[in-house]
């Protein structure tokens, strides 16, 4: 089966490559990071976490996301996603490792993170959080591997992979209720610490992953002969526009208990996020635009989705996805983590803006979850197209 | 070696058993809320706390030799920028001051009086009876210590992770996002007899547990006492003895603590 | 078998490098053991030397936990039943000079032991 990986076309190895390129620079980054310490980064004593916490949490939901494909198929027998299932597994393994890698580049003691595991500490959700992402790794590796090699053997998979794909459905909601529960638990910090954030998390997880599942079968169809099948991509349209529902409700009933209830500390962060906040003389919005953006990225595209003509097409609804990843990535992977910290629990207002070096090593990790995504998906395409007797060369 | 091996045999042990079943995990929970309910109750146990009377810390001499104190003995650096100006933004401090409304925000209402809202007040790790660091620490670095309460940090231990930073309602903690010996020689040099940091773990001040081991008081109390007019500035003691300093002045003074409506239970107080 | 020597290859290349370590000792030649200053007027260290020699690394360890989180602040020789106070700078220091004794050591033994990052010999290093 890994043959596939080490056969490819010229595009293939050049896609490699070019993931290898970002890779090396993003390792160069951070071996500058590990000489001179987080000083690099734009963190600081009153946003403590910055760029690479942000997108370890919407990296989570994506990897959550595979769950919007495994609950129909294995559950609801849903036939369509017999093919798409094993992309969205195979998604969630590179969406995890990016997660891990995005955690431990924020340590500033790296060398030390096995203390985790040797010291386990159960009343900390990090150590909770740092557990099911290992065990969601796993499954999903697991699973993926283990049903794939048995297509490629034409049999159907053991029946003891049951019980794991069942518990990959919890698993997959617990590693973002977990790491919503990493902000939720908080009671100094009052942007995050409120009930809705878990079901926020997991509503724009569901709307992401499987925005990006779409874009992807969408290329797949594209560039290789397997098929994902347009009734997949379909569904998959359908779950998306649910979820991006669902994400804006929960979005206005956390903004209406704020907004409405008039207490400062709630009111703050709504503030800094979409007007801006002003303390002698000086403005604070590096933000707004960027939530703005997303706020009308959200909505236009919600909206959009509701016409069965637009989510249904599949010439459209591709680029309706990256709108929708956009929105969302807005939202978790830049406005969640670092309004949580303006202003401070001093009150001070601290801005915060990832410095170059900080982009780098984050670009870096995203490369790596690109390499290790598409060397799983040529896999994928490479069992598919022999299983379809087009040949191994294909691509 | 041995028995180090045994206690991790121990809590993989646990930990397998707490993933397999999250309930263990709620149950000790709830176990430890019902035993924690009522601050009153907890106070047989020894708990070190500091009295700090906000006038008489008006005197910026008396701030300012508690703060050098504190920070020479700890090897604390002062973090510069480029050109010699205080990086506020990596800033490393255990014991400075704070605007009165930025440490009191629930207490300040707009008719509040100027001089009171321009206070500056000596803020510092609150030791708190329900540590919120303490919680969310994933390798123990920080504890609450049993034999006097003093949330202790173990910096050989510490990850860097900075969930503790996030928890911190009282912006207590600093991180060392650069390395600190290189800022320390740049200014007062290596005096302490504390070791420093190295970069990439967080500290905060230990109420001078390593002092109170050799029989003194914290730094910040002895250089404050000394200054003209400093005496009881800063006040330090048990309370679970009932005839401490601390309990004398608490059961006199009109005293306050910062955020108490978080329930983390602070151990600084304030005389206003 | 056309991969044949490209798997022999691989395998040399592959065991040259994990034996590095190795080899490049055997090429650089091991040395003499370098001449530590031992402390004046001093018979023996906490424990016996041989003792020292493999466990001075796991005693720190031991010593640092102890003191920092139990709050034990002294440690009972185990081979001649005089106590110590535990602490780097009082006791180990007291007697043997960083650059000495531990240094030295450690370059011949190329080690780079992390303690030095944040303590420091009193004495000056």
């Amino acid at each position: 089966m890994l043959e596939h990986a080490f056969k490819g076309s010229k595009n293939y190895w050049l896609l490699l490559g070019f993931w290898g390129i970002i890779i090396a620079m993003g390792a160069g980054a951070y071996a500058v990071q590990l000489r001179d310490g987080l000083t690099i980064t734009g963190m600081s004593r009153d946003v403590s976490w910055g760029f690479y916490i942000s997108q370890f949490t919407f990296m989570v939901g994506v990897a959550a996301s595979a769950v919007m494909v495994v609950l129909p198929y294995y559950l609801h027998d849903h036939k369509a996603f017999a093919k798409t299932v094993i992309l969205g597994e195979f998604v969630a393994v590179p969406a995890v490792l990016t997660c891990m890698l995005f955690i431990f580049v924020d340590m500033g003691q790296p060398a030390r993170v096995l203390n985790v595991i040797l010291h386990p500490t159960l009343h900390s959700v990090m150590f909770w959080d740092m557990s099911v992402l290992m065990g969601y790794l796993v499954l999903n590796l697991l699973i993926g591997t283990i049903t794939l090699d048995c297509e490629r053997k034409g049999k159907h998979y053991p029946h003891w992979l049951k019980f794991f794909i069942y518990l990959s459905i919890p698993w997959a909601v617990s590693i973002h209720t977990v790491t919503a529960f990493l902000y939720a638990g908080l009671e100094g910090r009052p942007f995050w610490m409120t009930a809705i954030l878990a079901p926020r998390f997991l509503a724009s997880a569901f709307a992401t992953g499987p925005s990006l599942l779409i874009i992807l079968a969408v290329i797949v169809r594209k560039i290789s002969k397997f098929d994902p099948g347009e009734k997949a991509i379909r569904t998959l349209a359908t779950i998306v526009t649910y979820s991006m529902l669902i994400n804006l409700f929960f979005f206005l009933v956390e903004a209406f208990t704020s907004i409405y209830s008039d207490m400062p500390h709630h009111l703050h962060a709504f503030e800094y996020m979409f007007v801006g906040l002003h303390e002698n003389g000086v403005t604070y919005d590096v933000l707004v635009p960027w939530m703005r953006a997303g706020m009308v990225f959200s909505f236009i595209t919600g909206f959009l989705m509701l016409f069965p003509g637009i989510r249904w097409n599949l010439k459209v609804v591709p680029y309706v996805c990256v709108f929708i990843i956009c929105g969302t990535w807005i939202e978790k992977g830049l406005g969640l983590v670092i309004t949580g910290f303006i202003p401070s629990t001093l009150g001070h207002i601290t801005e915060y803006v990832p410095t170059a070096p900080e982009l780098m090593v984050t670009f870096g990790i995203y490369a790596i979850g690109a390499f290790v995504l598409t060397v799983l998906y040529k896999i994928i395409i490479g069992v598919r197209e022999r299983r379809a007797g087009y040949g191994a060369d294909a691509q | 070696m041995d028995d180090t091996r045994r206690k991790f045999l121990k809590k993989a042990g646990y930990a397998s058993l707490g993933i397999s079943c999250a309930l263990p995990l709620l149950d000790a929970k709830l176990l430890a809320m019902s035993e924690e309910t009522g601050t009153h109750e907890a106070a047989a146990k020894k708990q070190l706390a500091m009295v700090i009377d906000i006038k008489k810390c008006q005197n910026k001499q008396l701030v300012d030799a508690a703060a050098n104190a504190c920070h020479t003995v700890h090897n604390v650096p002062t973090i510069t920028d480029a050109k010699g100006n205080i990086n506020k933004e990596e800033e490393v401090k255990w014991i400075w001051t704070e605007k009165f409304a930025n440490t009191f925000p629930e207490q300040v209402h707009a008719r509040l009086e100027r001089s009171i809202l321009d206070e500056d007040v000596v803020v510092l790790c609150n030791h708190c009876s329900r540590p919120p660091c303490v919680r969310v620490c994933p390798t123990q670095a920080t504890w609450k210590r049993d034999t006097d309460g003093i949330v202790m940090m173990d910096m050989h231990r510490c990850i860097g992770c900075r969930y503790c930073m996030a928890a911190c309602p009282y912006g207590a903690r600093s991180f060392n996002w650069n390395e600190p010996r290189k800022f320390l020689e740049k200014g007062r040099g290596i005096v302490g007899e504390y070791p420093t940091r190295t970069k990439g773990v967080v500290e905060k001040c230990t109420f001078c547990a390593d002092r109170l081991s050799d029989g003194l008081e914290p730094a910040c109390v002895e250089a404050a006492n000394k200054v003209p007019g400093g005496k009881d500035a800063l006040v330090f003691g048990d309370l679970s003895d009932p005839n401490s300093k601390v309990n004398l002045i608490l059961n006199k003074k009109h005293t306050i603590c910062r955020k108490v409506g978080l329930g983390t239970g602070p151990n600084i107080y304030y005389i206003i | 078998m056309n991969d044949k020597w490209k798997i022999i290859l691989g395998l040399v290349v592959f065991l040259a490098a994990v034996t590095f370590p190795v080899w490049r000792g055997a090429i650089a030649g091991a040395g003499e053991p370098p001449e530590l200053q031992l402390p004046e007027g001093k018979t023996k260290c906490i424990e016996s030397k041989e003792f020292m020699i493999d466990n001075h690394m796991n005693m720190l360890d031991e010593w640092r936990n102890m003191l920092v989180r139990e709050d034990i602040h002294e440690y009972t020789s185990k081979e001649y039943g005089d106590t110590y106070e535990i602490s780097l700078n009082k006791t180990c220091l007291n007697c043997h000079k960083k650059t000495e004794f531990c240094d030295k050591c450690h370059a011949y033994a190329d080690v780079e032991p992390y303690c030095w990052d944040c303590h420091y010999d009193p004495k000056g290093d």
